[in-house]
Formats: structure tokens, C-alpha cells, sequence
């Protein structure tokens, strides 16, 4: 979240796109109730389905699933067309006014630059125009057709209401009923919030998606403002906990990057990271990359890590390609694994087409769960009759077993959507055998290293010099990690203007990622983190809930990364010459010597109003990037592009280009795609209330609450196939089948896309063959194989089924 | 439940003052069915807190999960699809339950002397331990709440947590409720609590918003706050003008004389007996012979 959860009730506008947050998270959805009650704030939903959340909307639309972009795309036009655009901010806080690269061209559907025996685009042409120092030329007066502006607006002029209303098969009137809504928020003093979540993130086009949505809120002058932002709900208690340690296979703990196989060396990789300023003036904090690399490597290497080997970088992996789930998966069903860990992790039932899923996992020679419960990964060997039909005599995976606690059974800190690090106690002793992930991972890593000393092995180094310093060294304990996530100074720090002056000891925990070092002289673990247990002690434990502004920044509850800060790019909640845009909503102003406010700056603290330094200090241009020059793998301007399986065979934008050109599709998997002729029903996968993914199928009181495996259909579809409530149905794609008990509902229509009629069945996820509830089928039996060209989270939103009675 | 007994009201089949040497102040919980996203967090709240279990059903096509009140499951949620308007399309979610009437038909009914009892803050508790297993509580019920257990033959239904109010605290499915759909509080204050949340419904265009508050049962300790209080029937058929059925009336006109005449208890104990074997719809004739 660019925000945070409380900062819902701040909201004018709340549109819940690509999400379905009263569902799936109704602890949060209460600061939702709460804008509506306090604030009067509407409510607007769009979805596939009539969804929870939409029953406690103003107003409702569908749309197909997968065709978000068409819908916010021509959202962009209407507010461009109708001139609903929050003029002075788009001006001075986004690139809009940037001249793009003479060789920049969109073109039935293509960005210059694509290669097409790699399926990816040579992105060099979507680039600013440079200047002779370097930086991005500006046309203030928009007059330049190349400038982003104009070329955004041309770009998306195509999208007009009946252009959108085909694609997407919302009816046009309601479309445009969306769009006079969210337009009212292009006033200053009128904000939206949009809240999504695996709605849009699970496609192949979902980083897109929601650039598409963020696009939308910088039109509007709606990004860093209270009330505002682009807030993803994460779906696990912890995962942005996991994003933010770099828990993914090309990332370093606080969004640093593992370096490329051609990166070998030291200097060029910081370069590349440690990004110049595009515009005079500007922060580019990224400029810091060394100090929060070196810093990590002296965390995790200690005195091993000294300028003279480049603080180990050769020690570190450097990547051919993105080892995502995805590949990982598609490497071990060719064969090419030995051995699989599995921590608090259920591949057979979260990844795309189980049967692959399961017939990879045949081929390891060894597999380790660490989970608390029996996940069906762990028993993928078990015959469970239809729902997992396999013969466990042609299995030879060795499968280990251990058990871990469940969150309520250790302490530490999870990270939630608002990236609030909160402590929490231990609740209860775990069961049996049960032991902490920490302690299994610190077993498994003494008993390594003892083995490395032993025998030498090929490559022991990182093993050996790991900095391995907790008291009991087959069970750190979360304090010790925390701490040294924050970080600690390894010799005296200085003051840069009087050397005299020691503002850190050795050996003190620092105050914030403001006096990390890249000589070596301080270690952290995660930059973001630094700040949460300083010498002051643990931050995130704090629990002081009082809220002087009304605006919900509650500044002294837990801790919030960066540097505690609550809204992200709070800095644009103010005109250039700090005045905010809103008086109501003032989160930070300048006292005349300093930035100060009831949020934490995110500004640098001296620079004063009217200087040319701009808000978004992480770019190096010090603004918010409409287009989005070389970051994103399909394009700098978001575009319609069909889900692999699409219902209509054909893109009514460019029929040449049907689906994401820039997706990875491995072999087979292009092959396992359906077609609409013989899967002709749009199916989505979603999660209930009742349940959480997997887990809850194992607690009584949540299979009491939705006991049997079930699939919703509109009342429509239901009558064409002889499909009664209550009925059994069996719901088929290419690549597997379910069956499961049919909803039948007037939640879900049929929608009128490009001439066709195209109905929506509706897959929730939750039962599979372990647990108290009655069992199901993996949901993933169905999906395909392909995921985000950019992220590669599976397509689980869209993809094409036939469905029949049983 | 007998957890309070300073301040009990009324008792069932009970001629005798009931003990008042204690006065609390008249509750409600009111349930905006507006601000009701279906979570079931109150189901669950009220199985954790009751330490109740059902059993783990089927789907028969419906959200509506356990399908029906039990014995151990006191409120489930009642959803319904409707169209009051041509083509806005409304999902009707209602928290269903024992509703604690003022004037409550079930303990009315009752024939067992103190198994139903009404505090003085308005809630409705069944004493299970007094329980005959007749039945008849659930004929009096206006909102056919009661469920008799197949296992222990005794009467349950949701006692407004009434050792939680009891101790101050609030329902343990108030306390859960993530969006403060359900509150609680003294009646008088959820009543205003309700006006405010109508204004907010009818400036949002639901002309008929309104508190569910049935006058025919003397008004309820469970409110609704409702979209379109002029057809409270839509909500899963809550009835729009709850009363206790005559056959009620009936019987106290009978259990009155035979309590203050003092009749044997031979007589008295005879009677019980066969209510409790015999059928739950008592037969007429059957109650102006006894
Ligand atoms: S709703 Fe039924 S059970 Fe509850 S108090 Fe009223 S009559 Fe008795
Ligand atoms: S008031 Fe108590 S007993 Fe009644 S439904 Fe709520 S939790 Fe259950
Ligand atoms: S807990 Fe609240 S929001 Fe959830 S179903 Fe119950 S009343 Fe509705």
C-alpha cells in the first residue's frame, strides 16, 4: 500500500477493482464502513461478480475478467476528453511533460523494440529525450506531440466507451456512470482510493493492470494524499514481510536486485543501481544503493566483507534468468532438480495446472515440508481417488516431514498491507515435535556448515563465514534477527562536518538507514527495516494508539518502513509551494527551516517549498512516471492485451496481437492452452471469507461454515445446461477437471463481449483432499500455465472452461 | 444459563415473584444489515465463545452455511438475492437469531416453570436445566428461533451472551464483528444509533430505510437497522408484523388457574410428563381437557 489501512476512512471515493476486499479482508474493510459512515464517502465496485463487497456498494458494474485494462483504460480517456485531471499536480509531479525518444512507436498492438524469437522487447527507444547533460528534456506548455501527455493521450483515445463496453461487456451506461464518478475526484479536495488485490495482480498482463490504476490516481492528483494511493491488500499476514526480505528469487532484502550473469563486476553492478539524477535538482535516493549493499554484506559476511574483495560480491549467486516458481517448476518436471524444500508453502494446490505440479514433484529424489499442517503437497504420493489420482508405487520421491509452529505459536513481526512491522507474543507452546521455522532452517544450516568444515565441498566460503553470532546457534531467536535487520554500526560513525563528533558507538544499533555507510563500517540486514529496533528498543512493539491529527497516522502504534512513515510520497499531498491541496487532509508542512507534520516527511528535511526538488525522490527524474520508460516487460504504456485463454479468439484492439506478446510460455504449457470453441465459459478463481487458502480447511469451525466444495454460476448459463443449486457439476479445461456443487446466482451475468454472449463461472479455491472440511479438488487442477510478464504470477483470473452436470 | 438471578423479570410457568433486588439497564443489540458484509465472523464468534460445534455439512447451493439454527449453532446468516428496483441488484445479508422480544412469545409458552426467563435488561434465557425438551417454545416463537437438541432433548437458542453482558462486557459476535455492523448497547442509544444510520441510508437513496423494532411483540432487545424496512420479508422472510400466536394465550389461560388453585402435583406432574413425550403442536382439546 502507497497507504496504509486506517487511511481508508480518509477516502471520498473507495473503488474496489480487482479485489474483493469485504471477502477477503474484512478486518480491514471495516476502515471502508468507516468512510462511508464518517465521511459519506460512496463505494463503487467492479467485478465479475456481484461480489461481498459489492453488496455493501453505492454502485456496481461488471466486467469480463481480464479485461481490466480496457476498463481503466478508457477511464484515462474519459478524464483527458472531459478534462477531469488534476492539472497543476499531473504538471508538476509526473512526467507528463517529458519528451519521449523520436524512436518510440506503438503500432497495432506492438512497442518499437520486440523481438519475437524471444518474446521480449529491446526496450532502448522507450526512453526519455535526453538533454546534453543527461537529463530528460521538459515541454511545460505540453505543446510537443511527444511529449508523454500527448502521446499518453493518443494512446489511449482509442478507448472509447463503446470501444471499452465491447471488450470489458460492461453495459456503456455503466461504464460511464464509473467514469462521471471517479472524475468528481480530479478536484483537489476530493480524493479516491482504489484497493485491489490478486484481482489484478493474477493475470498476464497484472503489473499492467495496476500501473493502469496508478495512472489513473496521478491523473487525478491522488497519489500521497491521505485518503488516496494505490493500496494492494496482501493476502497472506506476512507477505509483504516476504517481499520486503527479498524472499523471491532475483531480489536482495529491501528491494535490491541480485546481479545478471553478465554482472560480474562490483563497481558496474552499483552503477547501474545507483541511479543519476534524470532531472536537475533531484534526490534519486536510489543514489544510496552502495551504502545499503555494502551494509547487507557486512550483515550477512561480517569481517569477511572488506573493500579489498568488494565485500564479497563474487559470493554472490549472479542470475541467467528469473528463477520464479514457474521455472522452477517447469526445471524440476524436466528433470533437472534433485531435491525440493518446501517451507510453509503448498505448490500442488497454489500453482497453475496440478497435474504438472504433481508430476514434477514425481521426479525429485527428495522433497522437505516445513509446514504446521499435512499440506496435500506433502502427501502429492497418495492415491486420494478422483481428487488425486495417483500411483504411489511409480512415485520414489523421498518426502521429509517437519513440523513447524503456526504464527500464534513464536514471536516476531509481521509486515501487513500498510507495512506496519507490529511485534507479536507467543500464544501458545506448538504441539509435539513442532519447532520454529528458524530453529529448522538454523538446524539444518549448523549441520551443513559442520559438513562444509568437515569435507570442503566445491564452494564452501559463504557457508563457513556466514555471521552466525546468535546465542543459541541452532535457534536464533526473532530479537536477534530483528535487530539485525535494523542494523548496528561497526565502528564509531562520525559526523561528515566534524570528525570529532561520534554520532553512533560501535556496536549501537542505528537510528535509521540515513547512517548506513558503504565502507564497511555498518552492517544491516534490510535496509528498509532499519529503524524498527534502534537503541530506543523494539519500535515494533509499540502500542500507544493516539492519533493527534484525526487522520489515523498513529505515529507511536507499531512501526512502519521507511523510517515509520505512513503515506508514501506524502510530499505531493502539497503544491510545489507547500500549500497542501488540501487543507483537510495536511499531513506534513515546512516550518521554515524544516519539513515536520503529523506523517513522516518523505521529503530530504531541509530542502525548502519551491525548490526544483520533486516528491517522488525514488525516481531519478524526482517524478511519478506516467509512462513507464524501460521498467515494465510489455510496454511503457499499459495496453489490452487477452488472457491466454481468451473467450473470443480475437483482440478487438489488434487482432495480430492477441494476447501479452512479452509473456514467458513454456513449451507444453502453450500447448495445454484451451480454446473457446471447445471451452467456451470465462472461468476466475477466488478465495471466500469462510476460509484462508488452504489452512482453514483444517480448523472445525471453518468447514462448519462452508463445509463442501462448490462453483457459482449465473442463472442464465444454469438454464441453458439443465444446472439446478444443489446440483453436482463438473466444471473442465484443458488441462483437468473438477466437480463440485453448483451456486447458481444472479451475481454472476452474462456479459456481451465482441458480439458473443460470455458467461463467468465462478471457481472458489479452498478444499482440497486434507483436512476437516469435506474434501475437494485443487482448483489448480484447472488453470493454466503462464504468469505475468513481469512478476510471472500465475493467470488464475481468467482462463476458459466447459462446464456439464454429473 | 443461570448465571444471573438478582434481576430476573419474568420466569416461565412461575406464579411466584421472580427475584429484582437488582435493576440493570434495558439492552439491545442492533444489527444494520447495511453495513453486513456476511462475513460469519459472528458465527464463529458465538461457536468459540458458547464452545459450540455443528457438524461439518454440504453445500446445497446456497452461502447459507450451517444451513439452519441448531442447537449449536444459535445465529447463522440468511442471504438473499432480490431486485427491489428493475435491475439493481441487492445482496440482503440478516444475522438471523433469537430476536429477545419484550413481550417473548417462547417463554410465554413455556410450561416448565423457570426454564425461560426474561432479566430486567431485557434478555430472553433459556435455563436448560429446567428444560422439559416440549417444544413449545418453539410454537411461541414468532421467529422460529428455538431448536430442541436431538441429544440432550433441552431447548437452545442465543442468549444474548448473557454471562458476558452480565459481567459488562458485550456479545461475544459484537465484539467480532470487523464492521461494527452489530452493536450494543442500552436500547435507548441504539435506537439513535439507528436513526443516524437511516439518514445515512436515505441520503444514499434508500427511501424506505427504517429500524426493525416489531411493535407486536413489544418490540425487540435485537434490532435491525433494514435498506427497505417497508418489506422487512425480503430479508429472508423476517416476518413484517410478528405476533405470538393465540395458541399461546390459550395455554396460559389454563396454566394460570391451575398454578394459583394450587392443584395437586400429581396432576401438575401428569401433565408435564405427557407434553414431553407427546406431540410439539399440543392438540386443542387436549389442552381444555387437562
Ligand atoms: S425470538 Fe423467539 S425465542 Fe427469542 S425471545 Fe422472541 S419468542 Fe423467544
Ligand atoms: S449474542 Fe452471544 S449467543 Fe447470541 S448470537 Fe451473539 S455470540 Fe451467539
Ligand atoms: S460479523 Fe458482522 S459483518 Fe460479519 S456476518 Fe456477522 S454481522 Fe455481518
Amino acid at each position: 500500500m502507497t497507504n496504509h489501512w486506517v487511511d481508508i476512512k480518509n477516502a471520498d471515493l473507495i473503488l474496489i477493482m480487482g479485489g474483493n476486499a469485504a471477502e477477503a479482508h474484512p478486518c480491514g474493510f471495516k476502515w471502508v464502513t468507516e468512510a462511508k459512515a464518517q465521511r459519506k464517502a460512496r463505494l463503487v465496485v467492479v467485478d465479475p461478480r456481484f461480489t461481498r463487497s459489492a453488496s455493501v456498494a453505492d454502485y456496481y458494474a461488471p466486467i469480463r475478467a481480464g479485461s481490466d485494462i480496457a476498463f481503466l483504460g478508457g477511464v484515462i480517456n474519459y478524464l483527458l476528453t472531459h478534462d477531469k485531471i488534476q492539472h497543476e499536480y499531473v504538471k508538476a509531479y509526473t512526467d507528463a511533460t517529458f519528451v519521449v525518444r523520436e524512436d518510440y512507436t506503438f503500432e497495432n498492438g506492438m512497442f518499437s523494440g520486440y523481438n519475437e524469437a524471444k518474446r521480449s522487447y529491446d526496450k532502448a527507444t522507450w526512453m526519455y529525450e535526453l538533454d546534453k547533460d543527461g537529463y530528460a528534456i521538459s515541454d511545460p506548455a505540453l505543446q510537443n506531440p511527444r511529449c508523454v501527455f500527448n502521446l499518453m493521450k493518443r494512446h489511449y483515445a482509442r478507448y472509447t466507451p463503446e470501444v471499452v463496453s465491447n471488450i470489458t461487456g460492461t453495459p456503456r451506461d455503466q461504464f460511464l456512470k464509473v467514469c462521471e464518478t471517479i472524475a468528481t475526484c480530479s478536484a483537489p479536495n476530493k480524493v479516491m482510493t482504489i484497493m485491489y488485490a490478486l484481482g489484478w495482480t493474477q493475470h498476464s498482463v497484472g503489473s499492467q493492470i495496476i500501473r493502469t490504476g496508478a495512472m489513473l490516481q496521478l491523473l487525478l492528483g491522488n497519489i500521497g494524499m491521505a485518503g488516496g494511493g494505490m493500496n494492494a491488500l496482501r493476502g497472506h499476514s506476512n507477505i509483504q514481510g516476504l517481499t520486503d526480505l527479498g524472499l523471491l528469487s532475483n531480489l536482495l532484502p529491501g528491494y535490491m536486485t541480485l546481479p545478471g550473469e553478465k554482472e560480474t563486476d562490483f563497481q558496474t553492478y552499483l552503477d547501474k543501481r545507483a541511479l543519476k539524477p534524470l532531472r536537475p535538482g533531484q534526490m534519486s535516493y536510489w543514489q544510496n544503493y552502495p551504502k545499503f549493499h555494502v551494509s547487507l554484506m557486512k550483515a550477512w559476511f561480517g569481517d569477511a566483507a572488506t573493500r579489498e574483495n568488494n565485500f564479497c560480491f563474487d559470493w554472490l549467486p549472479k542470475l541467467d534468468k528469473v528463477h520464479d516458481v514457474l521455472q522452477v517448476f517447469e526445471d524440476m518436471n524436466q528433470g533437472k532438480m534433485n531435491g525440493y524444500f518446501c517451507q510453509g508453502f503448498n505448490p500442488l494446490a497454489s500453482f497453475p495446472n496440478k497435474a504438472k505440479v504433481g508430476g514434477a514433484l514425481a521426479k525429485l529424489k527428495y522433497l522437505v515440508i516445513i509446514d504446521p499442517l499435512v499440506t496435500e503437497t506433502s502427501t502429492f504420493w497418495e492415491n486420494h481417488g478422483e481428487f488425486n489420482d495417483v500411483d504411489p508405487a511409480k512415485i520414489q520421491t523421498e518426502v521429509f516431514r517437519l513440523p513447524s509452529t503456526c504464527f500464534a505459536e513464536e514471536d516476531g513481526s509481521l509486515v501487513n498491507s500498510g507495512r506496519w512491522l507490529q511485534w507479536h507474543y507467543k500464544g501458545a507452546e506448538p504441539p509435539g515435535e513442532a519447532r520454529g521455522d528458524n530453529e529448522i532452517m538454523a538446524g539444518l544450516f549448523t549441520k551443513l556448515k559442520e559438513l562444509y568444515k568437515k569435507e570442503g565441498g566445491a564452494f564452501p566460503d559463504p557457508i563457513l563465514n556466514l555471521t552466525w553470532g546468535y546465542k543459541i546457534p541452532h535457534a536464533p531467536a526473532a530479537e536477534e534477527l530483528a535487530r539485525e535487520f535494523n542494523g548496528k554500526a561497526l565502528a564509531d560513525l562520525t559526523d561528515a562536518k566534524d570528525p570529532a563528533k561520534v554520532l553512533v558507538k560501535a556496536g549501537e544499533q542505528l537510528a535509521s538507514f540515513a547512517q548506513l555507510r558503504d565502507d564497511g563500517s555498518t552492517a544491516c540486514g534490510c535496509w528498509i527495516f532499519s529503524g524498527s529496533w534502534t537503541d530506543k528498543g523494539n519500535q515494533m512493539a509499540r502500542r500507544d494508539s493516539s492519533d493527534p491529527s484525526g487522520l489515523g497516522n498513529t505515529l507511536n502504534w507499531a512501526w512502519a518502513w521507511p523510517v515509520n512513515r505512513r503515506v508514501l510520497y506524502n510530499r505531493a499531498s502539497l503544491d510545489p509551494a507547500g500549500k497542501p491541496w488540501d487543507p483537510q487532509r495536511k499531513l506534513i508542512g515546512w516550518d521554515g527551516a524544516k519539513w515536520g507534520g503529523t506523517d513522516v516527511p518523505d521529503f530530504k528535511p531541509d530542502v525548502p517549498p519551491g525548490d526544483p526538488m520533486n516528491p517522488f525522490i525514488m525516481n531519478p527524474e524526482g517524478v511519478a512516471r506516467l509512462f513507464a520508460i524501460d521498467k515494465m516487460a510489455e510496454g511503457p504504456f499499459p495496453e489490452h492485451y487477452e488472457p491466454f485463454e481468451t473467450p473470443i479468439d480475437t483482440n478487438p484492439m489488434h487482432p495480430g496481437v492477441i494476447s501479452n506478446p512479452a509473456a514467458r510460455v513454456f513449451k507444453g504449457d502453450m500447448e495445454a492452452f484451451g480454446k473457446a470453441k471447445e471451452f467456451p465459459y470465462v472461468a476466475t478463481t477466488y478465495r471466500l471469507t469462510e476460509h484462508f487458502h488452504y489452512w482453514t480447511k483444517h480448523a472445525r469451525i471453518n468447514a462448519v461454515l462452508q463445509p463442501e466444495q462448490f462453483i457459482e454460476i449465473g442463472e442464465e448459463l444454469a438454464q441453458a445446461k439443465g444446472i439446478k443449486a444443489g446440483d453436482k457439476v463438473k466444471v473442465r479445461s484443458n488441462r483437468g477437471y473438477i466437480k463440485a456443487v453448483a451456486v447458481v446466482t444472479k451475481r454472476i451475468r452474462a456479459l456481451e463481449v465482441a458480439g458473443k454472449k460470455v458467461h463467468t463461472v465462478g471457481v472458489p479455491i479452498h478444499w482440497g483432499f486434507q483436512g476437516l472440511a469435506k474434501n475437494g479438488f485443487l482448483t489448480n487442477t484447472l488453470t493454466p500455465v503462464v504468469g505475468d510478464a513481469n512478476t510471472q504470477t500465475p493467470e488464475f483470473k481468467a482462463f476458459l472452461v466447459d462446464i456439464e452436470k454429473v | 444459563m443461570s448465571m444471573q438471578s438478582l434481576d430476573i423479570q419474568r420466569r416461565s410457568a412461575t406464579t411466584t415473584p421472580s427475584p429484582d433486588a437488582r435493576q440493570t439497564l434495558e439492552v439491545a443489540k442492533l444489527i444494520d444489515v447495511s453495513k453486513c458484509i456476511g462475513c460469519k465472523a459472528c458465527q464463529s464468534a458465538c461457536m468459540e465463545w458458547n464452545d459450540l460445534r455443528d457438524e461439518v455439512g454440504s453445500n446445497a447451493g446456497i452461502y447459507d452455511n450451517p444451513r439452519d439454527l441448531s442447537d449449536q449453532s444459535w445465529t447463522v446468516m440468511r442471504f438473499s438475492e432480490v431486485e427491489v428496483q428493475q435491475g439493481k441488484l441487492e445482496w440482503l445479508i440478516r444475522k438471523d437469531g433469537c430476536m429477545h422480544c419484550a413481550d417473548p412469545g417462547c417463554l410465554k409458552a413455556c410450561p416448565s416453570p423457570g426454564a425461560i426467563v426474561q432479566y430486567s435488561n431485557g434478555i430472553v434465557d433459556f435455563h436448560e436445566e429446567n428444560c422439559i425438551g416440549c417444544g413449545y417454545c418453539i410454537t411461541g416463537c414468532p421467529f422460529n428461533v428455538p431448536r430442541i437438541s436431538q441429544k440432550d432433548n433441552k431447548a437452545y437458542k442465543c442468549t444474548l451472551c448473557s454471562d458476558r453482558v452480565a459481567v459488562g462486557q458485550e456479545p461475544a459476535c459484537v465484539k467480532t464483528c470487523p464492521t461494527g455492523a452489530i452493536v450494543f448497547g442500552s436500547k435507548e442509544d441504539m435506537i439513535d444509533h439507528a436513526q443516524e444510520r437511516i439518514a445515512d441510508l436515505k441520503e444514499r437513496g434508500y427511501d424506505n430505510a427504517g429500524l426493525y423494532d416489531p411493535q407486536g411483540v413489544g418490540g425487540t432487545h435485537v434490532m435491525y437497522v433494514l435498506q427497505h424496512a417497508d418489506q422487512p420479508e425480503l430479508y429472508h422472510g423476517l416476518p413484517k408484523d410478528p405476533h405470538i400466536s393465540p395458541m399461546v394465550g390459550l395455554w396460559k389461560g389454563i396454566a394460570k388457574p391451575l398454578m394459583s388453585f394450587g392443584l395437586g402435583l400429581v396432576a401438575l406432574a401428569g401433565f408435564f410428563h405427557y407434553i414431553k413425550v407427546g406431540p410439539k403442536e399440543v392438540p386443542e382439546d387436549e389442552e381444555t381437557e387437562s
